[in-house]
């Protein structure tokens, strides 16, 4: 069957099996930041945006995507490399395997909730598994963006 | 691994029904734990066209379409003042925010898996479900069906004066739940539904006028435990029959004693 | 410490956390160009059972599937597929394929597919015939059992380890110091306990997977997630029965790995189809696969005999260790010994006398392997719980029985090899952590209403360095033309860091900045010979090698900066930027020397230097939890979990920050979630992140780490280890909380809601 899907902005036209995962169609397509750690939707490592909502890019057939658009690390460089240097001061990044998927959804949620409380974070990142950080240099960093970003926003006003 | 031969997106609940009538068709979910399963499927059929992915308001009822999602659930402002929140606290705990941007409450309902948040949550308020074909019929109802080849619509929540505490125990935090346990208090009657058993859920009414009083320590101890002798449970690979009846017991117990809480800023004196 | 310096000690950001935390592709599965053949494996669904016969006609048929291989195919060879140092001591006990399976798991075909739809559909159509076999699971029933899990004749240890496969025995040994029984009999009184702790996953995000092909030589060029590339590189060459010349093996970054990638998990298959196919071939575990046929820890029960004194003066510790290795022994001889090792020296102190045994047995259960903690996790468990359940007894202070008989400074320890203890911060550790964790006040059961209860545990911990007299590290320094650097390893950054900090300590000897060194690991074409990333031993060993290497490389750049200012090398000195003359105040730039180096020159501006240790002296630390207990549902939510370790110097704080806090997530998992159980057929259920639960980021609490440093004179700047002795503490000081809020001591992992909530009735049950 043919697919119409916007990926990172640019439109992709395709040939696909019905069955086809998402997670597969954008790897096939150079998104190589969309990683698989479990068949069982329960490790967030697949984490994409299909119309700006995150989901689980391993539990949703491509063909569903048909005439959505879908935006992985790939497109959101800019937007990332905001906030991930201050997870990286904090050593947090350690292996690197989920972080792509915990960057997508600390956007997603930073997005939906500009001003969160560190259990707000907690809440909205629980369908992140990592293995190696302990989480907790993962809460300091987005915690020293966020007041780091206060503090710019406020030095602006004055 | 999960084999589809065809994908359709209906564009009419007809042809949804229709198409679904072969054994080898199935309806889209979510997809979370049709995903999982090692299954070949004919023709899939996504309702995605059919503007089932919306909670409708209005004085009188709430409208939820099949494909709403859980995430929907849990930020809608109507829904979640009419419930106190316990909308929110049943389906909060499952798995992650991007699953439940995915999974559905179609999906949820009509798979009547004994784990379901959901279905609890829903069991506990009056809500209808309807059928493309059956029509509309009570969920407590539906909950017992096998599983057929109709097609959820949509779920009917008829506002009435209530209230509705949700609690459930898990191993993780967002494991599948141990139990779960919703308790509701509608037009002054008093229910309690407890999940994950692991059967599917039940709905038990205070059938002996335990709660008729009022709700308190000794009210709900004596209504938790006749809850707990009324509930049967089973072992799983998360519980136990025993663990379950006891957690029956202390859910029910602490689900009534929150429900009878004043609503505004609870007594601070603890227990 | 007074030592001051420039780039170590400091925090920095790892070398590579922008490619990582921008997503960029770095990974075996990313990196590896598209058109491999896709490896499955087809397993045994039997625990023990011999194959009569396989039929593949069918499977062959699919289309894109270009063969399906069975135990005829493969070389007769056994191996060992632990990466440790030859002679290993896990015994030559595997085939690639082997008639006899011996777990629910184990591969009895090897399918190699255009696609991975092929692949699966083959997979179902090749009909195996099984004389399925009575199976041994349970390892108390193991040792002389009439089943035989490795009845075969050609069964070899390449170390004598005590083992003999006609008895389903890995391994067994005994050492002591000094008559136990004898000092137990004088004591006052005498703990008897078992303990028991399941074969725990690593549960890394990256699953095992390889990449194969055939070089441009021909040679077989092999890219894997592994900890161990020149390990690998042996075992495959053994495996496949060719000369190590004919392998390359290679590893990108590694989504990591915490000892399950230091076991050669799933290299050989897709090996084996390169060397027959000619066509590259890619194999990736699903989760599954890791799960049921990975390389967890190892199961153990661990029973402790503690004799002490009314003043709680801990006399003597008899400690025996039954160890279960599965259906294969990889790790199986070695892990054991930790557990005894990195436990009853905690209490050199006062000890007079103590014995340790053990017992390795083979078990028709998924192989173990190696696990962060190695053995140590589970003996300290076990000891620490003893200890804790000492203190409650007599009714004294946990931390105040420890101070009495802990390791100190100065002492040297019977039980870790006679080894003295050059560097130990153990006892500032344990006071720092009762004031940072406010001990004092939170270790009292608090009732909080309505069945809730908060308390405390405590446990220590230590660790090894790296595996004395075996383990070698090496590194190669080489000069750029503009005076920066290449640092070359053969240790395995597996998210650790270890690249990174590797490049502070060249950066500190040769006074430049992080930047100007470049690191590249590893390849065993490339790279300098190093055992791999595993014993905790990077830092330490490794580190030293790079220390080394840099003195080395000093010397020569003034050799060359000598010919250039026509002195004697001994005039010179150098200084980082340049290499300054004494004396007449002539100098070179660090530029122009390398310069120099590629022009009329015959001094190599690079070297390669290698270390190994004849000791590896412990990190310590103390860990504190504060829970609070549902008892009436079982649950414990971990509130607060604060950790002081002494890993020498912290060469990189943050990063060993991170590595204490991780280890600290994994052991509170071990201990309160995930579970390891069989269906009776003897496969793994938790076999899936659905069933096998690691914590959130809502299941840990709040984690709080600080560094009681010491400094370790053998180690680079003090340096001790930082990566395994993390994971310690956890499983005895939850323990500990648990029987504070409730009475009851939990002696097996996991400790469930369950196990907890029906230890303690409901009070007025109807």
């Amino acid at each position: 069957m043919e697919i119409n899907i916007r990926v990172n902005g640019r439109a992709v036209r395709e040939q696909i099996e019905p069955d086809l995962l998402l997670i597969d169609f954008l790897r096939a397509h150079g998104c190589l930041s969309v990683k698989r750690g479990c068949e069982t939707s329960n490790c967030g490592l697949c984490t994409v945006f299909l119309d700006d909502k995150p989901i689980l890019s391993c539990s949703m057939l491509a063909a569903r995507a048909d005439g959505h658009s879908v935006t992985t690390l790939e497109g959101l460089q800019e937007e990332a490399s905001d906030f991930v240097g201050f997870i990286a001061d904090q050593g947090a990044d350690q292996c690197g395997f989920c972080n792509p998927g915990f960057v997508m959804n600390t956007i997603a949620l930073l997005r939906e909730n500009p001003d969160p409380t560190d259990d707000d974070i907690r809440a909205f990142l629980a369908g992140n598994l990592c293995r190696c950080s302990g989480y907790e240099g993962q809460l300091r960093g987005i915690r020293n963006y966020l007041n780091q970003r206060e503090e710019r926003r406020n030095g602006q006003e004055v | 691994m999960l084999t589809i031969q065809n994908y359709v997106r209906a564009q009419s609940l007809q042809q949804a029904y229709d198409l679904n009538q072969k054994k080898s068709s199935r309806i889209l979910g979510g997809m979370m734990w049709l995903k999982m399963q090692n299954n070949t499927v004919n023709t899939a059929i996504d309702l995605c066209d059919l503007g089932l992915g919306a909670i409708e308001e209005t004085a009188e009822t709430f409208s939820i379409g099949a494909m709403v999602t859980l995430r929907q659930l849990e930020t809608h402002p109507g829904l979640n003042a009419y419930t106190r929140g316990a909308m929110a606290r049943a389906v909060e705990s499952i798995v992650g925010v991007q699953f439940r941007n995915m999974a559905t409450v179609g999906g949820s309902i009509f798979g009547r898996f004994g784990f379901s948040d959901v279905m609890t949550i829903f069991l506990a308020m009056d809500t209808q479900v309807e059928l493309f074909g059956a029509g509309k019929i009570p969920l407590e109802q539906f909950a017992e069906m096998p599983q057929d080849r109709d097609l959820l619509v949509r779920l009917i929540v008829k506002k009435r004066p209530g209230r509705f505490v949700y609690q459930s125990m898990r191993n993780t935090r967002t494991d599948l739940p141990v139990l779960t346990c919703a308790a509701a208090e509608l037009d002054g009657a008093h229910r309690v539904v407890i999940g994950a058993r692991p059967a599917r859920a039940m709905v038990l009414r205070d059938e002996e006028g335990l709660l008729r009083e009022s709700i308190d320590l000794s009210s709900a101890h004596t209504f938790a435990v006749w809850v707990a002798g009324h509930t049967p449970t089973g072992s799983n690979v998360r519980g136990s029959a025993a663990y379950r009846t006891r957690l029956a017991r202390v859910l029910t117990e602490r689900a009534l004693l929150e429900l009878g809480e004043p609503q505004q800023g609870g007594s601070e004196d603890g227990d | 410490m007074d030592r001051k310096y420039k780039v170590v000690g400091q925090p920095c950001r790892k070398k590579d956390s922008m490619q990582l935390l921008l997503g960029k592709p770095v990974y075996t599965s990313d990196v590896v160009p598209g058109g491999a053949l896709v490896v499955r494996l087809l397993r045994s669904p039997h625990a023990n059972a011999m194959v009569k016969s396989v039929d593949v006609s069918l499977a062959r048929k699919v289309p894109g599937v270009v063969d399906v291989y069975t135990w005829q195919d493969v070389p007769a060879t056994r191996f060992a597929i632990a990466g440790q140092t030859y002679p290993e001591p896990s015994p030559y006990d595997r085939l690639i394929l082997d008639r006899h399976v011996r777990f629910v798991g184990d591969p009895v075909a090897i399918i190699a597919a255009e696609n991975d739809k092929a692949a699966r559909r083959a997979m179902r159509l090749v009909k195996v015939e099984y004389e399925v076999l009575p199976a041994v699971t349970d390892p108390h029933a193991a040792l002389d059992n009439p089943v035989l899990v490795h009845p075969e004749e050609d069964w070899e240890p390449p170390c004598p380890v005590g083992g003999d496969n006609k008895r389903n025995l890995v391994a067994s040994g005994e050492e002591k110091d000094g008559d136990v029984e004898a000092v137990l009999a004088d004591c006052d009184m005498v703990l008897d306990r078992t303990y028991h702790t399941r074969a725990f996953q690593q549960a890394m995000m990256e699953t095992f997977r390889t990449y194969t092909t055939l070089d441009r030589y021909g040679r077989l060029h092999v890219i894997s997630s592994t900890q161990i590339v020149f390990h690998c590189r042996r075992i495959l060459s053994r495996a496949l029965g060719i000369p190590k010349s004919r392998i390359r093996v290679e590893k990108p970054r590694i989504g990591g790995g915490f000892g399950a990638k230091q076991t050669a998990v799933c290299e050989v298959y897709p090996a084996f189809v390169t060397l027959k196919t000619g066509r590259p071939a890619q194999l990736i575990y699903t989760r599954e696969e890791s799960q049921i046929a990975g390389s967890p820890r190892h199961e153990m029960e661990i029973r402790v005999r503690l004799g002490a004194d009314r003043d709680g003066h801990i006399r003597a510790l008899d400690v025996y260790t039954l160890s279960n290795s599965g259906a294969y022994g990889e790790h199986g001889p070695t892990t054991v010994g930790l557990s005894g090792h990195k436990s009853i020296p905690l209490y050199t102190g006062g000890l007079e006398a103590f014995r340790f045994g053990y017992d390795v047995v083979y078990t028709n259960l998924q192989p173990a392997g190696a696990y962060r903690g190695y053995g140590a996790t589970q003996g300290i468990f076990a000891v620490e719980s003893t200890v804790n359940e000492l203190a409650e007894r007599l009714g004294m202070d946990p931390t105040v029985i420890r101070e009495r008989n802990m390791v100190r400074e100065g002492m040297v320890m019977p039980a870790y090899y006679n080894e003295p203890v050059n560097a130990c911060a153990l006892d500032r550790c344990m006071a720092r952590c009762k004031e940072l964790f406010d001990w004092d006040r939170r270790y009292p059961v608090r009732e909080m209403g309505n069945g809730k209860v908060r308390t405390a545990g405590v446990a220590m911990a230590m660790q090894g360095s790296c595996i004395s007299n075996v383990d070698v590290g090496s590194a190669t320094l080489k000069l750029s033309e503009d005076g920066t650097y290449n640092l070359i390893l053969g240790a395995a950054d597996m998210g650790t860091g270890c690249d990174t900090i590797l490049a502070q300590m060249v950066a500190e000897c040769m006074d430049c900045t992080v930047d100007s060194v470049a690191v590249f690991g590893a390849d065993t074409d490339i790279s300098p010979y190093d055992s791999g990333s595993y014993a905790s031993s990077t830092t330490y060993v490794t580190g030293k090698a790079v220390e080394k290497a840099c003195d080395q490389l000093k010397e020569k750049i003034c050799e060359i900066a000598a010919g250039m200012l026509s002195c004697e090398p001994g005039e010179l000195t150098f200084e980082g930027a340049c290499v300054r003359r004494a004396g007449t105040g002539q100098s070179v730039s660090l530029t122009d020397i390398a310069y120099k180096s590629q022009a009329g020159n015959c001094i190599a501006a690079e070297t390669t230097a290698t270390h190994s240790s004849p000791c590896s002296p412990p990190p310590y630390m103390v860990g504190m939890v504060e829970i609070e207990l549902d008892r009436y549902t079982g649950q414990v939510t971990v509130l607060d979990y604060v950790a002081v370790v002494d890993c020498g110097t912290p060469i990189n704080p943050a990063l060993a920050r991170v590595q204490t806090e991780g280890g600290l997530v994994q052991g509170i998992g071990m201990t309160l979630s995930e579970n390891v159980t069989y269906n009776a057929a003897g496969r793994p259920i938790e076999s899936s992140f659905l069933q096998y639960k690691i914590p959130t980021r809502l299941d840990m609490g709040h984690l709080r780490v600080e560094f009681e440093s010491s400094y370790e004179p053998t180690g680079p700047f003090g340096a001790k280890s930082i990566g395994e002795i993390v994971i310690n503490t956890p499983a005895p000081a939850i323990a500990h909380a648990i029987y504070r809020a409730t009475g009851v001591w939990h002696r097996s992992l996991p400790i469930t809601p369950e196990e907890i909530a029906m230890d303690t009735p409901l009070d007025s049950e109807a």
